[in-house]
């Protein structure tokens, strides 16, 4: 019997059909049947982090979801999040404080962050460093950098709940 | 760390779901949000020939108050929606209070409450937060429903009372009464780590004395462990420190600890006794001090 699935899903707003193995899991097909290589494969078993992405409008870990279970579902990558200018404040701040590095867990961190700093402009508050730290908790930096991820978030933070423009040191 | 190979189908009904399980003679795995199965079929820790997603099965789904005084969750119910939803800060506020010590944001959006029972992980904090409540496990299965206390569900590492065709359809809550307090507490080396030790922890709050308190410990053996002597030993309050401390001496016969890979039983009757303290405080402590 076949171990294919026929899925059609949304990726970074495209209408996408293909033929998966049922085995594959998200990142490899994002990466290696669309080759969208913004999304990392590190751990592969949801300790790191640097697969996160978002379904239907929610981070997840991409070694954690089989692509075929995604059928009708929508899926966006750092690819589509970048293009569509909704991070560009905290990727400046990310340049801006060095809070890339090696570069390896950015989209990652990106993605969750934004997570974190949704509603910020909407509610009026920033979450506190504390508060940072916890939500990027499950996502790894081997180089270490973390203080300046957490730098450059808490900036942006800010400068969303004030309305300015935002990230800059 | 690529799964083996297997066929996957999808179902959108229990009925689907007992028919595809019996077809695959026992070798298929059920896929919810598959945050921890994901990972075993990675480490080929599972290789099931077939993988049935039931993430879509509409009658595993929804949060609801029932006339017998029960909050019903869906199996299917993420994390988030858990935290995020009123009727269970309102009526089993203790899930929304253990949801965010549940491993990650990013995990917390895709992970069940179905899918943690089933799984029965002894240091996840769902298992013990159902037996702290005394909740009952909705099973269904083809020859029908059967209601399953919490307190006897879990038979051991990884191990639970479901048949082999039978899945979590629901878990049932008595709706929390006025006075009723729980609190979770857990100690970890990181944020979103599964706990070194954990204590979930119900009491009753009448004439401003807590009383009849049910203490589950989880992370310290085989999945949640009901402190009973230490419990006993609390009894009705005031819960003076002399009271504690008998309590916390107490657990010493109510745990058998396990070593793994935090440290020896030593160290978990250590974390266990500081638990106790750190509930006990949370839920009030006596007398003179009431919690909001």
């Amino acid at each position: 019997m076949s171990t294919e699935v026929a899925i059609s899903l949304t990726v970074n707003g495209e209408r996408i059909s293909r033929r998966v193995e049922a085995r594959r899991h998200l990142i490899d097909f994002l990466r290696l049947d669309l080759g969208l290589m913004g999304s990392r494969v590190g751990c592969e078993h949801g300790v790191c982090g640097a697969c996160t992405v978002r379904v239907n409008g929610l981070i997840a870990r991409g070694c954690l979801i089989l692509a075929a279970s995604l059928d009708g579902d929508s899926v966006e990558t750092i690819e589509g999040v970048s293009d569509t200018g909704e991070i560009r404040d905290l990727q400046d701040a990310f340049v801006a404080r060095n809070a890339c590095q090696c570069g390896y867990c950015t989209p990652g961190m990106l993605l969750t962050a934004a997570e974190l700093l949704r509603d910020v402009a909407h509610t009026g508050t920033t979450p506190t460093r504390a508060a940072i730290r916890e939500h990027l908790s499950g996502n790894y930096c081997r180089c270490t950098g973390y203080h300046a991820i957490v730098d450059a978030v808490e900036a942006v933070g800010k400068a969303r709940m004030s309305g300015s423009e935002g990230g800059k040191p | 760390m690529k799964a083996g190979s297997f066929r996957y189908e999808r179902a959108y009904t229990l009925a689907e779901v007992f028919r595809l399980r019996r077809e695959a003679g026992g070798d298929a795995q059920l896929l919810a949000g598959g945050q921890s199965l994901l990972a075993a079929l990675a480490f080929r820790l599972s290789e099931p020939s077939l993988i049935i997603d039931i993430s879509r099965v509409r009658d595993l789904k929804g949060v609801s108050v029932l006339p017998s005084g029960h909050l019903r969750v869906g199996a299917l119910t993420t994390h988030r929606e858990l935290a995020a939803h009123p009727d269970v800060n309102r009526h089993a506020p203790l899930l929304a209070e253990a949801v965010p010590l549940i491993a990650h944001a990013a995990i917390r959006n895709r992970g069940t409450i179905g899918g943690s029972l089933a799984f029965a992980d002894a240091a996840a904090e769902l298992p013990a937060c159902c037996v702290a409540l005394e909740a009952r496990i909705i099973a269904t299965g083809p020859n029908g429903e059967r209601a399953i206390p919490a307190a006897t569900f879990f038979t051991g590492l990884f191990a639970t009372a479901l048949a082999e065709d039978e899945l979590i359809q629901a878990v049932e809550f008595p709706c929390a009464a006025p006075g009723d307090r729980a609190t979770i507490v857990e100690l970890t080396r990181r944020c979103g780590d599964y706990a070194m030790a954990g204590l979930a922890a119900w009491a009753q709050h009448v004439d401003a004395r807590l009383q009849t308190p049910r203490l589950v410990y989880f992370g310290v053996g085989a999945g949640p462990v009901v402190a009973g002597a230490a419990a006993r030993a609390l009894g009705p309050g005031p819960w003076t420190p002399h009271k504690v401390a008998e309590a916390q001496t107490l657990l010493d016969r109510d745990l058998d600890p396990p070593p793994d890979q935090h440290g020896g039983p030593e160290m978990k009757r250590h974390l266990a006794r500081v638990l106790l303290a750190r509930a006990v405080g949370k839920l009030g402590v006596e007398p003179g001090v009431r919690a909001a």
